[in-house]
C-alpha cells in the first residue's frame, strides 16, 4: 500500500469522500474561532488602532495565495514524471482557488492600506507580486480552458507552471530591486526575535490553520468535480465509439 | 533497412482506434494500408513517424529513417519551387534538388512562387521533398490528393525508382499506384469496444464513489 | 539550421510585413503616449525609459503568434518535427529569426523616438545597449508562449496572457537600466541582471518549447 494508490481515481473518490466532511468541518471551526478571537478578544494595536484586525484575514490569505502555487508546482511535477491524473486535476483545481486567495490578499491589503498609508493601492513591491502573481493565476486558468484534449492540457499547463514558477521568482526579485516599498516586513516568522506579541499571534495561527484546512477542502472538493467531469467525457466517448 | 510494426495500438483524442497492428515491411517493399474513413490510417502514420506515441506496442525503425508526406506539403508560398526544395535538402543535408526537380517534372516551374502553383503542382513539389531527404522508409498519408491521371502515374514511377533502390514505402492510398505493394486492410484492427487510450480513463468503469 | 534562419528571414522580408508592422507600432506608440500625457518635455523625458521599453515589448508581441502558427498550418512544422535537427535547436533558431526581424529593428530605430519622447541626452546609449540585450529574451520568451498556444483557436489573445507576465523581469532591469542612465546613474547592476536573464532563457527555454511544441503535435 503506497501513497500512489491514491492516484486511482476510485481509490481518490473514496477516501475523499469519507475526508472531505471532517476537513470541511474542521475549516469552518478553527475560522470561526480564530476570526471570532482576533476580532473581538485582542487588543487594539497602539500604533494601527483597530484596522490591524484585518490582518487575520489578509496575512492567511496571503500565505495561502502562494502555497497553493507551490502545491500546482508540485502537483505539476509528479504528473509529468508519473503520469498520475488525479494530480494533474489536482493543480487545475487549485488554480481558481489560489486566484481567489490571492484577489483576497490584495482587496484586504487595499482595505487595509487606506487608513495606513492614505491609499487604496501603491506599487510597492509586495502588492505589486501578488498582481504578477495574480496574472500568472490567470495565464494558467486560461491555458486549461483553451485545449480540448484533457491529457495534452495538463501536459502544457504542468510545463507553463514550471517555467512561470522560475519567472515569478525572478519577478519577485527584479520588483524588489526596483521599489524598496512601503509594506511592513513579515509579521510572522519561526527565526526573528521581532515577532507580533502572543495576543496576537495565537488567533492568527487558528486562523491560519483555518485557511489551510479551508484550502484543502476546497482542493478536494473541486479535484473531485474534475474527475467526475472527466469520467463523464471518457463514458461519452465510449458511448461514441459504440 | 526494415520496419517492422509490432502490436501497435494508436490513438486519437484520447480514444483508441486500432489495436494489435503488426506488420513487417523489408527494404525494397511496398505495404498499402486500406480501410474506411476515420479508422485512422492518419493516426497510424503519424505514430509509426513518430509524431506521436504509441498507446502500445512498438515502431521498430528508427524515426531518423523516415520520410513522412501528409496532405499539408508543407510549402512556402513566398518561396520559389527551388528554394522550397533547397530548403529541405539543406535541413537532411543532401544535394538531390535537380534530380528531385527532374524526377517531379518540376524544372519548367522551378524559379515560380509556390503560390502561383496550382494544386496539382503544389502537391507535386511536396512529394519531391521526399527525394531530397535521402531517407529509405517513406511513410505516406493519401499521396495522390489532387494529382491527374498523369501525375499519378508519374509518382508511381518515383515511388518504383525508390523501391529499385532499396527503398520501402508504407502507404495509405485508395488509388492504385501501379506499384508492387502488400495490402494491409486495417478492419480487422478496429479497437472493439472502443477501449480508452489511457489508463486513468479506463479504470472510470462500474461504481464510483 | 542556418538554412532554417536562412529561411525565415527570406519568408519575413517577402511577406513584407514582417518589419515593417512591428515597426509602426513602435512608432505610434511613441507619438500617441504624448498626445495623450501632454506636451510638457520635462515629464515626457522622465517617462521615456519606460514608455520605449513598454512599446517596445508590445510591438514584439504583435508578431509572435505567427511564429509556429503559419509552420503549423502549412504542415511544415510535422515536417521540422521529424526532420534530422534537433526541435530544441529549431525553436531557437525560430527566436533568433523572430528577434533579427523585430527585436534588432526595434533597438536600432529606438533613439530616433527617444528624441520624440524628449530622452535625456545620456539616455540614448544605455537605450540602444539595454534593447539591444533584453530583446532577444523577449523574442525566447514569447517563442515559449507561441509553442504554447500552437494550434490553438483564438491562441493570439491568449498568448498575450501568458508571455506578458514572463515579460516582467525583462521589462523591470532593461527599463531600468535606462532610467539610471538618463539620469547618469550607474547601470552595471541592472544591466548585468538583464543579461543574465537573456542568457538564462537562451539556454534553457528552448527545451521547455520544443516539449510544448511535441505535446501539442501529438
Amino acid at each position: 500500500m503506497s501513497l500512489w494508490e491514491y492516484a486511482n481515481p476510485q481509490k481518490f473518490m473514496q477516501l475523499s469522500r469519507w475526508v472531505l466532511p471532517f476537513v470541511a468541518a474542521a475549516s469552518v471551526l478553527c475560522l470561526v474561532i480564530g476570526l471570532a478571537w482576533g476580532f473581538f478578544w485582542t487588543p487594539d494595536d497602539y500604533k494601527q488602532g483597530s484596522t490591524v484586525k484585518i490582518f487575520y484575514l489578509h496575512v492567511p490569505a496571503a500565505m495561502m495565495a502562494i502555497n497553493a502555487w507551490v502545491m500546482m508546482l508540485v502537483t505539476s511535477l509528479v504528473w509529468l514524471i508519473r503520469r498520475h491524473h488525479v494530480s494533474a486535476l489536482a493543480a487545475k483545481a487549485a488554480a481558481p482557488v489560489g486566484l481567489t486567495f490571492t484577489l483576497i490578499a490584495l482587496a484586504t491589503g487595499a482595505l487595509w492600506g487606506q487608513p495606513m498609508w492614505g491609499t487604496w493601492w501603491a506599487w510597492d513591491p509586495r502588492l505589486t507580486s501578488f498582481l504578477i502573481l495574480a496574472l500568472f493565476y490567470l495565464g494558467y486558468i486560461a491555458l486549461w480552458q483553451a485545449v480540448d484534449d484533457p491529457d495534452t492540457a495538463a501536459d502544457l499547463t504542468s510545463v507553463l507552471c514550471i517555467v512561470g514558477s522560475v519567472f515569478a521568482l525572478l519577478s519577485r526579485y527584479a520588483v524588489n530591486f526596483w521599489n524598496q516599498g512601503l509594506h511592513q516586513g513579515a509579521s510572522l516568522s519561526l527565526d526573528k526575535k521581532e515577532n507580533v506579541a502572543d495576543v496576537f499571534w495565537y488567533p492568527a495561527l487558528v486562523c491560519i490553520a483555518g485557511f489551510v484546512l479551508l484550502f484543502i477542502s476546497l482542493v478536494l472538493l473541486r479535484t473531485r468535480t474534475e474527475i467526475r467531469s472527466r469520467r463523464l467525457g471518457a463514458l461519452l466517448a465510449r458511448e461514441r465509439m459504440g | 533497412m526494415e520496419l517492422r510494426v509490432d502490436q501497435l495500438a494508436v490513438a486519437r483524442g484520447g480514444v483508441t482506434v486500432l489495436e494489435g497492428v503488426s506488420f513487417a515491411l523489408p527494404a525494397g517493399r511496398g505495404l498499402v494500408l486500406r480501410g474506411p474513413n476515420g479508422i485512422g490510417k492518419t493516426t497510424l502514420l503519424r505514430t509509426v513517424a513518430g509524431l506521436q506515441p504509441a498507446a502500445a506496442g512498438a515502431v521498430s525503425a528508427g524515426a531518423e529513417a523516415i520520410a513522412y508526406a501528409a496532405h499539408a506539403d508543407g510549402l512556402k508560398a513566398t518561396l520559389t519551387v527551388t528554394e522550397n526544395l533547397a530548403f529541405w535538402a539543406a535541413v537532411y543535408g543532401t544535394a538531390a534538388v535537380e534530380y528531385a526537380l527532374a524526377q517531379m517534372n518540376l524544372l519548367d516551374l522551378r524559379d515560380r512562387q509556390a503560390a502561383n502553383l496550382s494544386a496539382g503542382q503544389k502537391r507535386r513539389l511536396g512529394l519531391a521533398r521526399l527525394l531530397v531527404t535521402g531517407r529509405p522508409i517513406w511513410v505516406l498519408d493519401e499521396p495522390t490528393v489532387s494529382l491527374d491521371t498523369a501525375s499519378v502515374a508519374l509518382f508511381g514511377d518515383v515511388v518504383r525508382g525508390h523501391m529499385s533502390r532499396g527503398g520501402s514505402v508504407l502507404i495509405a492510398t485508395h488509388i492504385d499506384l501501379g506499384i508492387e505493394a502488400e495490402v494491409l486492410e486495417l478492419g480487422p484492427y478496429r479497437a472493439r469496444d472502443g477501449s480508452q487510450s489511457s489508463a486513468f480513463d479506463a479504470a472510470f468503469g462500474g461504481d464510483f464513489a | 539550421m542556418i538554412a532554417l534562419l536562412v529561411r525565415d528571414m527570406r519568408l519575413a522580408m517577402r511577406a513584407g510585413g514582417g518589419f515593417g508592422l512591428g515597426l509602426a507600432f513602435f512608432l505610434l506608440v511613441a507619438v500617441l503616449v504624448p498626445l495623450g500625457v501632454g506636451p510638457n518635455s520635462a515629464l515626457l523625458a522622465k517617462i521615456a525609459p519606460g514608455i520605449l521599453w513598454v512599446g517596445a515589448l508590445l510591438a514584439c508581441l504583435l508578431s509572435l503568434d505567427r511564429l509556429f502558427a503559419l509552420d503549423f498550418e502549412d504542415g511544415s512544422l510535422d515536417l521540422l518535427v521529424t526532420a534530422p535537427i534537433p526541435l530544441e535547436g529549431a525553436v531557437a533558431i525560430k527566436a533568433l529569426a523572430h528577434w533579427l526581424v523585430t527585436g534588432l529593428p526595434l533597438t536600432l530605430i529606438a533613439p530616433v523616438l527617444g528624441v520624440l519622447l524628449n530622452l535625456p541626452e545620456a539616455g540614448y546609449f544605455w537605450l540602444v545597449v539595454s534593447l539591444a540585450l533584453g530583446t532577444p529574451a523577449l523574442s525566447v520568451i514569447g517563442a515559449f508562449g507561441a509553442a504554447l498556444t500552437v494550434g490553438l483557436k483564438r491562441g493570439g489573445l491568449l498568448l498575450s496572457l501568458l508571455v506578458l507576465p514572463l515579460y516582467v523581469p525583462t521589462l523591470i532591469f532593461g527599463a531600468e537600466v535606462v532610467k539610471r542612465g538618463a539620469d547618469g546613474m550607474a547601470t552595471a547592476t541592472p544591466l548585468a541582471l538583464l543579461a543574465a536573464i537573456t542568457a538564462g532563457v537562451a539556454a534553457l527555454l528552448p527545451f521547455a518549447s520544443a516539449a510544448a511544441i511535441r505535446i501539442n503535435l501529438r
